[in-house]
């Protein structure tokens, strides 16, 4: 019986490690990420009163809109936590309930951002219009991808976490997921400030 | 980081949450008003970014110098030179580019 349990101790602490490593792993993946998108803002940086004719930040951006966007990922962001405390707790339905709420604060933010493109198109301020335009939209599209890629590994990780039950390996997939969602919202901190907001002044 | 057990309060995100809440209202609101001279805006706005990536990184990212977090802030604190040197480099370069081509 002893050996037996410092055996099973033996396992966990085995799991316990890959997890770990597995986080790290993740972290450095998000730092290289970082460094993609810092690329984006030097080159909006440059480029951003190359207007060409065009239309400058100023007349096309709306803070009441990107307002709303900000909220919507701020609340994502602590929807998120609380869901992983509720995983830590082994609540399993509280985990659900806040990946839901999460979900849709984040699918409301991609809708957003889809909505404002199309209507920036539409009015003929498409990312060919001028080279800011073109960095606007690179920068905050990527930026959008990498949301809706949180979003479908969301849908994938609930669907998991519906078929498996939530065991060592689903925590570590939903804590790497937080730090991409987390990350998400500390880029578009840096998107609001200096695009939307220094853009308006 | 988020592998720390033992950290399982609503608390810190409770404070984080805030905290980023009150460092998103006040830049929006003086960016909408116009209330301040140019300059003063753009350095409060400059300042209440920086401070919520701290906020961010601390409280949902639990960032720390503790032994496992080590690692992570290590790594963050490299890509943060990286960034840096990124960013401004570019502007630096491409802004006397523009001066001394006369575009």
């Amino acid at each position: 019986m002893q050996t037996n349990a410092v055996d099973h101790h033996a396992h966990d602490e085995h799991h316990h490690d890959i997890g770990e490593t597995k986080l790290l792993g993740f972290w450095i993946y998000l730092m290289s990420d970082c460094i993609l998108f810092a690329t984006l803002f030097a080159t909006y940086a440059v480029l951003f009163t190359n207007t060409a004719g065009g239309p400058s930040g100023k007349d096309i951006f709306e803070l009441p809109f990107v307002f709303t966007e900000t909220m919507m990922l701020l609340f994502s962001s602590i929807t998120f936590g609380f869901g992983m405390i509720a995983m830590k707790r082994k609540d399993v339905a509280g985990l659900k309930r806040w990946m839901y709420v999460t979900f849709l604060l984040g699918f409301g933010f991609v809708a957003m951002e889809v909505y404002e493109f199309h209507h920036l198109i539409e009015e003929g301020f498409g990312p060919d219009r001028s080279a800011f335009l073109s960095s606007f939209f690179t920068l905050v599209a990527t930026h959008g991808l990498h949301v809706t890629a949180g979003l479908i590994w969301m849908v994938v990780c609930m669907v998991q976490l519906n078929t498996k039950g939530l065991n060592e390996t689903m925590e570590t997939r939903f804590q790497c997921l937080s730090l991409f969602w987390h990350f998400l919202d500390i880029v578009w901190i840096c998107v609001f400030t200096i695009v939307y907001l220094l853009g308006v002044l | 980081m988020a592998n720390q057990p033992h950290q399982t309060g609503y608390g810190d995100y409770i404070k984080g949450f805030i905290a980023s809440l009150i460092l998103t209202i006040i830049p929006f609101y003086f960016a909408a008003t116009k209330s301040l001279p140019t300059t003063t805006t753009v350095i409060i706005l400059v300042a209440c970014a920086v401070v919520q990536l701290v906020v961010h990184l601390v409280y949902f990212l639990h960032l720390d110098r503790s032994e496992k977090g080590m690692w992570n802030s290590m790594s963050f604190a490299f890509t943060a030179v990286i960034v840096l040197i990124l960013i401004a480099g570019s502007v630096w370069i491409m802004v006397n580019l523009h001066d001394n081509m006369l575009l």
